[in-house]
């Protein structure tokens, strides 16, 4: 008698137990619906690409603000969580797993570099968490890499660098000779700029290739001056871009052929100066000087001026701002932070941000955009930001990327 | 490959000369800190680093190329003398890894300092007035800079050699690597020596810097990779020895142009090969003396 007594006093216990445990669960889930928005926003801070990626979260934080004057979502504001990725895959994956776990973000954006987007994306898509991608590549389109969950707002390199050749090859000629960083960025570059090329008759003198991070290209010049293309294509990113453009002004290469590359970064024309990038011609997401005839470029422009001391944003900063803004644009028409339902709003959204009309191709979620093919000047420069002029702008279309069947979608 | 001509296999052999210049400058530094002291400097690229940084900043203030390509070595030079006399000599007497490690940390220090005080994407190189575009070397067009870079390293070879050869003090140094007790004997204090050494072998990693600095960007990390291969050039050259510095300097630029002309995706490793190769055949390096790390 005595025994079952304790056992029903346990067992009122353990319920009770139970109850305790669980009301401050249930009241935790109605916190989070006040509490703020949260966006993980893994980038390389530290490491060659550290100017591009302190540009991304400048123009990202921008976009916070915006949503925040705005009144939020319901009263609920939205937060950035910074982590540093160091461009390294692994380390990629560790912040990104600790935000979704440990931070419990409700999304992700950011990532700059074909590689660290990959293990970004891996770790979401098995988390089941929304990744807006701000960095090239064209794997993340592919339906092997790729979820529900994957956003890339970025271009890709059959975009880019096949914009590139669209405009270069008619112009200066098919012999093509590239320059390439040896790994995923460059392969990628130089296969959308050859299949590109293809249909117009280009043929590849040489793709000469360098490992990723040299200081020194010197070596390969001769043998590309004695090749004498009409086209040299520099696919590399960053320093290597600044290095392989200045020596290649050093050995007087501009005076026989012209040097394009897919993607000519602001950020890298300002560390390599004019002289170094002066006549070279490459492909961007957005220059600030659009804002001459595109007005959401010259609000975003004059946002990110009055914000940061009259500074302009840059291509992969301006990236980064259409990325938090896409995702919560898609929480204000979902009405909800529930992941599915901003996919779902997503998919179907209209956006322009800031470089005219945008939206992601249901299929495959890449941001359908125009690619801006620009000149870096030397002469007539009105400050220091202006750096570039635009020759012209390829419009949206989707002929000019891969099919979705090609990327192994269901249609 | 097309177009294999004469004209391009001179025009490789010379742009290969002129990077192993800077290779050739930097193993003399290193090689004199070595021989002298028994160091081995891991701060050795982050003070050619510290040399780009404040060559181009002092170029940027005064337009003056030739005064900052006195005033670099200098102050990277003083900042050797502060190293060894603080940080190297409470050192000697221990193991050869106490001051690899401390020089290993330092070039750390360095290049958080310079992240910190010029900001992490580092400065725009700048080609000096008048060393700009090419010239008509013969054979081709050269970059006019590089051919001053090759006829600069040559200068300060010289001088380098005239000062050790020519000189008294030179005269103590090479005393002091056969053997320091004699020269303590003698009178000399030997404690001195070492400080300029180490200040001598810093404001040569320093000259490097600011020559190489209108060839390639400058940013923090500079020092890291070309630190790696002037370790290459020195164990080719033989440790220790300055003549083979030189010489394996120049060799290595030049394997690694002529590497890049056949099979470029191979550039990078040839210089490790050749270093297999020579450490094959020679252990002690192609001017080094047998034994000598011991």
């Amino acid at each position: 008698m005595k025994q079952k007594v304790t056992n029903q006093t346990r067992r009122k216990m353990l319920i009770g137990g139970a109850a305790a445990a669980s009301t401050p669960l249930w009241l935790n889930v109605a916190n989070a619906q006040a509490d703020t928005i949260k966006i993980g926003f893994p980038t390389p801070l530290t490491g060659p690409f550290s100017a591009e990626a302190q540009d991304q979260v400048k123009a990202a934080e921008l976009a916070i603000k915006e949503f925040n004057d705005a009144g939020g979502f319901n009263g609920r504001k939205a937060e950035l969580l910074v982590r540093d990725d160091k461009l390294n895959p692994g380390e990629a994956a560790t912040r990104t797993l600790e935000l979704i776990e440990k931070d419990k973000v409700n999304f992700v954006v950011g990532s700059l570099s074909a590689a660290t987007q990959l293990s970004i994306n891996a770790v979401c898509k098995e988390r089941k968490v929304l990744f807006n991608s701000i960095s090239q590549s064209d794997a993340i389109n592919e339906a092997k890499d790729w979820s529900v969950y994957t956003f890339h707002e970025a271009l890709n390199p059959t975009m880019t660098a096949g914009a590139v050749a669209r405009y270069s090859i008619p112009r200066f000629g098919k012999k093509i000779v590239f320059l390439t960083a040896d790994y995923a960025y460059g392969h990628e570059m130089v296969r959308a700029f050859e299949r590109a090329g293809k249909e117009m008759g280009a043929t590849t003198l040489a793709d000469i290739r360098h490992p990723l991070g040299a200081s020194d290209y010197s070596a390969f010049l001769p043998r590309i001056k004695a090749l004498n293309p009409d086209i040299l294509v520099l696919c590399n990113f960053g320093r290597d871009l600044v290095n392989a453009a200045k020596q290649c002004t050093d050995f007087g290469l501009k005076s026989s052929m012209k040097i394009v590359t897919p993607v000519l970064l602001y950020t890298s024309r300002l560390a390599g100066g004019p002289e170094a990038f002066e006549g070279i011609i490459g492909g961007t997401s957005y220059y600030w000087g659009l804002e001459d005839r595109i007005p959401t470029a010259k609000t975003f422009n004059d946002a990110f001026r009055k914000m940061y001391n009259g500074s302009v944003p840059s291509d992969y900063g301006a990236l980064g701002y259409a990325g938090v803004k896409s995702v919560l644009a898609g929480v204000k028409i979902a009405k909800s932070t529930d992941t599915l339902k901003v996919v779902t709003a997503m998919e179907n959204m209209k956006y322009d941000w800031y470089k005219g009309p945008e939206y992601y191709r249901k299929c495959d979620h890449q941001a359908v955009q125009t690619v801006i093919i620009v000149e870096s000047k030397s002469k007539n420069m009105k400050d220091k930001y202006d750096v570039f002029n635009i020759l012209t702008i390829e419009p949206t279309t989707e002929k000019n990327m891969r099919s979705c069947a090609e990327l192994g979608h269901k249609a | 490959m097309t177009g294999l001509s004469f004209e391009l296999l001179c025009m490789q052999l010379l742009t290969g000369v002129a990077l192993g210049s800077i290779y050739a400058l930097l193993a003399l530094g290193l090689c004199l800190i070595f021989g002298m002291l028994n160091v081995v400097n891991f701060a050795h690229g982050a003070f050619f680093m510290v040399g780009a940084f404040l060559g181009v900043y002092f170029l940027g203030i005064t337009g003056s190329f030739w005064f900052s390509l006195v005033l670099t070595p200098l102050l990277t030079g003083g900042i050797g003398l502060v190293t060894e006399r603080f940080l190297v000599r409470p050192l000697y007497g221990r193991g050869l890894d106490y001051p690899l490690l401390l020089t290993f940390g330092l070039s750390y220090v360095l290049i958080e300092v310079m992240r910190v005080t010029f900001g992490i994407e580092g400065l725009p190189s700048i080609t000096p007035e008048g060393l700009g575009g090419t010239v008509n070397v013969g054979i081709g067009y050269f970059p006019k800079y590089r051919l001053f870079l090759i006829a600069a390293t040559a200068v300060v070879i010289l001088g380098v050699w005239f000062f050790i050869q020519k000189t008294r003090y030179g005269l103590i140094i090479k005393a002091g690597a056969a053997d320091q007790e004699i020269v303590k004997v003698l009178g000399v204090d030997i404690a001195k020596v070492w400080l300029l050494v180490f200040g001598l072998g810093c404001a040569i990693a320093g000259l490097s810097g600011i020559l190489a600095s209108p060839t390639r960007s400058v940013n923090p990390e500079m020092g890291i990779p070309i630190l790696a291969e002037s370790f290459v050039v020195t164990v080719v050259g033989g440790m220790g020895s300055p003549v083979g510095a030189v010489v394996a300097g120049l060799l290595v630029g030049v394997v690694y142009s002529m590497t890049s002309l056949f099979f470029p995706d191979l550039a990078e490793l040839s210089i490790f090969v050749l270093m297999a190769v020579v450490l094959l055949i020679r252990p002690q390096g192609l001017f080094g003396k047998a034994g000598a790390m011991g």
